[in-house]
């Protein structure tokens, strides 16, 4: 007899029988029985009351006895935790046991069991198991402290668990490290800011040594904790990926896509014009079409990332073109991803090839494929306009083959070629016609009338067409009720003479025969619009409408970013972020791309600084008063005209988009009135990726909490120079993000509104990082105070002096400029702290005429009170030492561009003047420097 | 990470069950026979996502294995460890079929237990495995002490999948170069695509931890050696080939061949798959299929198939097999001039009729790609037998891949 006999005891009276046997006195009767009671388990059935019967069976010396009953106390612990008790004493017996397999078996069963009294006893064995000489026990135990993390996670930071884990990091053996990687990560992601995984470049090293030597598995724990660790500049981050890019090579697909991501991540870093960019770009190619040969189902994971990918980075796959084409025998959701990354590649030069496969595609027997190809035709014809006339015919070719879906997705595309190209191809029109019995599906019904709309003027019987379709209108779907009302519209004021029964036909059913809103409103807006003044509704109506734009179905880029973060998982699968399908607050902490911090430029060679512009070359320092206001006025809101503003809006919804499009025309009037400045949309005043990097400062800053000194507010703009306005405010600096406290006063007698803000270029490219945010408008008397966050991604252009900031600030009376000067200090970084070793190669490195003395006087503070007052504001002590009883400091700190200054303190006890000795590459900023540091020190 | 894994039976009962987390309940066994293995429709993913939990799955045979969690998880992991899941399992104990499954349950929840720890998978070579995990439970008892750190350092080591103090009287090497070629080409001839997939099997019986360093005409090595000796360039410069992308078994070292293209390992014991690689520069096709179809009125279609091999007349190509696809209620096939190696098979496709491609199938003893062994060297320094003592073999083997031909 073999043990699938186990799975067809069926009987009544089992469990009885099942209690005699596992108490019978024979060892292998007994075993037979917990296999009948496992076997038991697994197809559904409750064995839960042999509960006592089974933790019998514990004391065994037969391993494989053992591991049964392990089995039946994990699944059954928790609703039996008063008899589970019986089972400690074994467990920690087992620990202690001298076979290592027994050890850990014993402490990895136990962190499966969650019962609290349990888990109490469990502590000690595990103390003792992290730290067991074998490391076969230390792996399975560093997973055990995030199995008890997930049961009671403050026990495990009072046991010290958290610590001793950390140093798992640093283990001998490379399992034992990326277990105790994988664990710490999952256990940081439930606490996000505790800084768990403290990634520094030391422990990175350890990481990237571990890669080479551990499982398969262990390699993907570590590149996945890899990836979210932020490089603190270009040269790391090209030094990491040069020790990731050998994994690409790896035969498992997950090691390479976990790679991938890392590379993905940090390339963000590296500056394009760096030759070891393209090279990696070049590299990248290979393993991903190699993902392609692997099993259908990874090969749809591979498919959905590629889909990602080719959406950032499209130069990396753009000649690959031929790996997606669509095989006969590839499963149907390999088939519609490769099509989907099919367009996303289409260009000119491989337009001919691909139209070719789409056309055999289109004859392929699955539905939803050959739909998708039809569309993918009309797609290409949008994207690569030489191709337009060719995807139009072989569209023509396919509505021949009169298959009925193949027709009704011929012309839902064709209507989005009209609109991408009106007045182009109407000779179609009449083709299209002769199906118009065949459409029975709302999109493509919906899609002919508009057609018909459209060009109503050259469609002789366009009246008895759409008739036609009114005869049954309240069937109809809205889609194609909206759609009828405003082709017949549109007939009338192109031919309104023969038309004025139907349109009255259609403007009663639609606003007294329907109760949907959308189409009521809609008849009653015609409906008053012909009856005001026909000449003004047929200017709105018939008005141009934008173009539709050549990419549609694009992932929206912020939420790509954030999806490049998690190349390889689940959430690339899906295409949404994990918060959109993980219940609770584990995992879904916000991943975004790193910004570009290149050090190389800044500590490298100072004469490219941007500190270092050539000072004669000091031109337009404020541009000319129309250029300015015209980039000011440009901040203003209202949809640029004559761009299309709601091209983006599905495709399949023309009538809401046409709809749109009148609107916006009708608003363009000149009585428009500009809405309050509070309106602003966030992303016309910030670019897509300062809103990145801002978020990523804020992530970064987290934990270390620096509030750098701020001056007192001075006033910047004196009301008489600024028609009653005036400005004052100071600059701060707070957990690593700069911002302008403004406070705007008016003292005019007429309410102040529309404001916006903007900065001439500057030696540190600081910018506003979000509009003026001015909520009311500013009556007289009247004072708002205003934090305007900056970042330092702006346009650089060496001031005189070096921190002098131009503003121009604009309201709804006129633009006023003034200028200012920043503290140096609130551009001093949070990681400004320099490495020892770092500090004295690179104090020497520095030629000795860029060394700047200065001395501070009337200071009474003592060096620890300096050192502290300092580290405030992100000046950091390097080291200290004491040389003939004066305190030496010796300082570091890094500006938001990448500069080091390295300063040396002289502080005598007794004498309130200090000496101050200042290294820099750049020296222009050590005259700043210094008076950040007096500034810092005197208030 | 991964919450728990199901085994079912093609009618969706559950064989194996395991849970690893927490946040799966018993539910999740109904919710996936429900919503996915008794859907009426053909799968339309791998991942499902039901009630905010992710189902992977995979499909052996009439058996369905599947991966829940409720978490974003490294996809491409889940279903890597579902493969290997299946191979360790195979490795145990054969086909993986429902009966199998059944017999061996208590194997294979030891081995679940084994290779994936709350969720995460852990040592997976069956080489390691096979030492501990067996279905004798007894053997533990007897073990040594040294026997048993053998085993943990193994599992744990850095050199996972080869135990030490192997010994053969005969030290032998097996290489089989296994390459598919894969062609897709236009009625009117035109190669629309075409790639060699490659893999090299080897079959080691060495003693000891032997090094070993593996060598073939691939062109970067060749250019870069041949820079010194310009005659020798010219030479094998037109038998070296170009690799699109290789990936390598675990234990090869993969730094070393990032940075000097070296491929150098110690293997595991018996048999493991060294290295894939792709190639679509000058590939050798071995057949050329030209089509002439014709469809005579409504209800006879005209079929010309011709043949034409592109090797060596010494050379001899086997199981040549030609799919010429008819509907599936074809009657009267006529068949005119069908030489006798040739069988006809009429597609028995379940799919409506949408005129599949021309197919083929076929073995011959060369490699498409070109690619030659050039030289594999075995040091085991603290034995007593040199490269020389070693016995190899390499055989060359291009097997149709997905050969066709549209008609």
């Amino acid at each position: 007899m073999t043990d699938s006999k186990y799975f067809t005891t069926t009987k009544k009276g089992e469990i009885f029988e099942l209690k005699a046997e596992l108490n019978s006195d024979k060892k292998e009767k007994k075993k037979e029985a917990v296999k009948k009671v496992i076997a038991s388990m697994t197809v559904g059935k409750d064995v839960s009351a042999l509960f006592p019967d089974v933790v019998n069976c514990m004391q065994t010396d037969n391993l494989e006895l053992k591991k049964l009953v392990y089995l039946y106390l994990m699944n059954y612990a928790k609703s039996q935790p008063d008899m589970a008790i019986m089972a400690v004493n074994t467990f920690v017996k087992d620990c202690e046991d001298p076979n290592p397999l027994i050890r850990a078996l014993a402490v990895r069963t136990m962190g499966c069991i969650r019962v609290d009294k349990i888990t109490e006893y469990l502590c000690e064995p595990l103390r003792k198991c992290l730290k067991d000489e074998d490391p076969y026990v230390r792996k399975t135990a560093a997973v055990c402290v995030a199995k008890l993390h997930d049961i009671n996670a403050q026990l495990v930071e009072d046991q010290g668990f958290l610590d001793t884990l950390k140093d798992l990091i640093s283990d001998s053996n490379p399992m034992v490290v990326a277990n105790a990687v994988a664990a710490l990560s999952e256990i940081a992601e439930s606490h996000p800011s505790s800084n768990l995984l403290d990634l520094n470049p030391q422990s990175i090293n350890k990481l990237l040594t571990a890669l080479n030597e551990c499982t398969e598995w262990g390699q993907i724990f570590i590149l996945d904790c890899l990836a979210n660790y932020t490089p603190k500049d270009d040269r790391e981050a090209q030094s990491i990926c040069e020790r990731v890019t050998p994994r690409l090579s790896h035969a498992n697909s997950a090691v390479v896509l976990s790679a991938v991501k890392v590379l993905m991540k940090f390339m963000e870093m590296l500056s394009k014009d760096l030759d070891y960019y393209g090279t990696l770009l070049k590299k990248l190619a290979p393993p991903l079409v190699t993902l392609l040969s692997a099993e259908p189902e990874l090969q749809y994971v591979a498919l959905r990332n590629i889909n990602l990918i080719v959406q950032k980075r499209p130069e990396i796959l753009k000649h690959e073109m031929k790996v997606f084409f669509v095989k006969y025998n590839d499963p149907i959701y390999v088939k519609l991803e490769k099509l989907d990354i099919m367009i996303r590649l289409a260009s000119q030069a491989n337009i001919a090839q691909v139209l070719a496969e789409l056309k055999e595609y289109a004859t392929e027997v699955d539905v939803d494929f050959v739909r998708k190809a039809v569309r993918a035709i009309g797609r290409c014809a949008i994207k690569v306009e030489q191709s337009a006339e060719r995807c139009v015919s072989t569209l023509l070719d396919l509505i021949q083959t009169k298959v009925n879906y193949v027709v009704q997705e011929a012309i839902v595309v064709i209507k989005d070629i009209f609109r991408k190209y009106p007045n182009k191809y109407e000779s179609v029109i009449a083709t299209l016609c002769e199906n118009l019995d065949s459409l029975d599906e709302p999109e493509a019904r919906a899609a002919m009338i508009w057609i018909v709309g459209e060009y109503a003027e050259r469609i002789d019987n366009a009246d008895e067409l759409l008739e036609s379709f009114l005869e049954g209108f309240h069937d109809e779907s809205t889609q194609v009720q909206l759609q009828l009302l405003t082709a017949i519209v549109k007939l009338f004021l192109k031919k309104p003479t023969e038309t004025q029964e139907l349109v009255q036909q259609v403007l009663s059913l639609a606003t007294q025969d329907s109760d949907n809103p959308d189409l009521r409103d809609r008849g009653y807006i015609y409906w008053r619009l012909l009856s005001t003044d026909p000449v003004a509704a047929k200017e709105v109506v018939l008005a141009e409408k934008p173009l539709i734009s050549e990419e549609t179905d694009l992932i929206e880029p912020t939420l790509l970013d954030e999806l490049i973060c998690y190349i390889g998982t689940l959430a690339s699968v899906y295409h949404k972020p994990p918060s959109a399908f993980v219940e609770g607050g584990r995992g879904v902490v916000h991943k975004s791309l790193p910004p570009r911090t290149a050090s190389s430029e800044s500590t490298e060679s100072p004469e490219t600084a941007p500190a270092g512009a050539p000072s004669g070359e000091q031109p337009d320092v404020i541009p000319t008063q129309g250029d300015l206001l015209g980039d000011l006025l440009n901040l203003d809101l209202g949809p640029p005209v004559g761009g299309p503003p709601l091209a983006t809006s599905s495709v399949q919804m023309g009538a809401v988009d046409l709809l749109g499009g009148g609107l916006d025309s009708l608003i363009g009037g000149p009585n428009f009135v500009a809405p309050p400045a509070a309106a602003v949309p966030p992303n016309l005043g910030t670019s897509m990726g300062s809103g990145l990097s801002d978020l990523f400062d804020l992530t970064s800053g987290v934990g270390t909490l620096s509030g750098s000194y701020v001056a007192p507010k001075a006033v910047w703009l004196p009301a008489m120079k600024a028609k009653g306005l005036e400005i004052s405010g100071t600059f701060t600096r707070q957990v690593g993000s700069i911002s302008m406290d403004l406070q705007l006063t008016n003292k005019a007698l007429q309410v102040m509104t529309d404001f916006a803000i903007q900065f001439n270029r500057n030696s540190f490219g600081l910018a506003p990082a979000a509009p003026l945010q001015v909520h009311a408008p500013l009556s007289p008397n009247q004072t708002v105070e205003i934090s305007l966050p900056l970042n330092t991604v702006g346009s650089v252009m060496k001031m005189e002096p070096l921190n002098n900031l131009q503003v121009a600030v604009k309201n709804n009376i006129d633009v006023f400029y003034f200028s200012t000067l920043y503290p140096l200090h609130i551009l001093f970084v949070e990681d400004g702290k320099m490495d020892r070793q770092m500090f004295l190669a690179t104090w020497k490195d520095i030629p000795n005429e860029n060394e700047a003395q200065f001395q501070i006087r009337d200071c009474p503070l003592n060096a620890e009170a300096v050192s502290s007052r300092l580290q405030s504001s992100n000046i950091f002590t390097v080291a200290k030492r004491n040389v003939e009883g004066q305190d030496m400091l010796y300082q570091s700190l890094k500006l938001t561009n990448g500069i080091w200054v390295l300063a040396e303190l002289r502080i005598q006890p007794g004498n309130p003047s200090f000496t101050l000795s200042l290294k820099c590459r750049a020296p222009e900023v050590s005259q700043h420097v210094y008076q950040a540091y007096e500034t810092i020190l005197k208030n | 990470m991964i919450g728990g894994l199901f085994i079912y039976n093609h009618k969706g009962e559950v064989l194996i069950s395991r849970v690893y987390r927490d946040d799966i309940g018993r539910n999740a066994v109904d919710a996936f026979r429900v919503n996915v293995i008794h859907a009426r429709q053909q799968v339309r993913s791998p991942v499902t996502n039901i009630a905010r939990t992710s189902f992977f799955h995979v499909k052996r045979s009439n058996i369905w294995l599947a991966a829940v969690t409720k978490q974003n998880v490294n996809a491409a992991m889940v279903f890597e460890f579902l493969y290997k899941m299946c191979d360790v399992m195979a490795a145990y104990f054969g086909k993986i079929s429902e009966e199998n499954i059944k017999n061996n349950f208590v194997l294979i929840y030891e081995l679940l237990d084994e290779i994936l720890d709350f969720g995460y998978p852990q040592n997976s070579e069956t080489g390691a495995l096979k030492t501990f995990i067996t279905q004798q439970g007894i053997k533990s008892q007897h073990q040594t002490k040294e026997e048993q750190s053998q085993i943990t350092s193994q599992v744990t080591g850095q050199i996972g999948w080869r135990r030490e103090g192997i010994k053969y009287r005969r030290n032998e090497l097996f290489l089989d170069v296994l390459e598919s070629v894969n062609l897709l080409m236009s009625p009117q001839g035109q190669v629309l695509s075409a790639h060699v997939s490659g893999r090299v099997v080897m079959k080691s019986y060495l003693s000891g931890m032997p090094e070993c360093k593996f060598g073939m005409n691939d062109k970067i090595v060749i250019e870069k050696q041949g820079k010194g000796t310009a005659d020798e360039t010219s030479k094998s410069g037109k038998q070296s080939i170009a690799i699109d992308d290789c990936t390598f078994h675990q234990c090869v070292r993969l730094s070393k061949f990032d940075s000097e293209r070296s491929i150098s390992f110690i293997p595991p014991d018996g048999e493991f798959e060294l290295m894939r690689y792709r190639t679509t520069k000058d590939i050798i096709l071995p057949f050329r299929v030209i089509p002439l179809v014709r469809e005579v009125g409504r209800t006879k279609l005209e079929v010309k198939v011709v043949i034409k091999s592109n090797f060596k007349p010494s050379l001899l190509a086997q199981k040549i097999e030609v799919r010429i696809p008819t509907p599936l209620n074809t009657s009267g096939v006529q068949e005119s001039q069908i030489s006798a190696e040739i069988e006809l098979l009429p597609t028995n496709d379940k799919k409506k009729w949408a005129r599949p491609p021309i197919s083929m199938n076929f073995e011959v003893p060369f490699a498409p790609s070109g690619l030659k062994v050039r030289y594999l060297k075995v040091f085991e320094p603290k034995l007593n037998y040199s490269d020389h003592d070693v016995i190899k073999w390499v055989r060359y083997i291009g097997r149709s891949g997905i050969y066709e031909t549209r008609c």
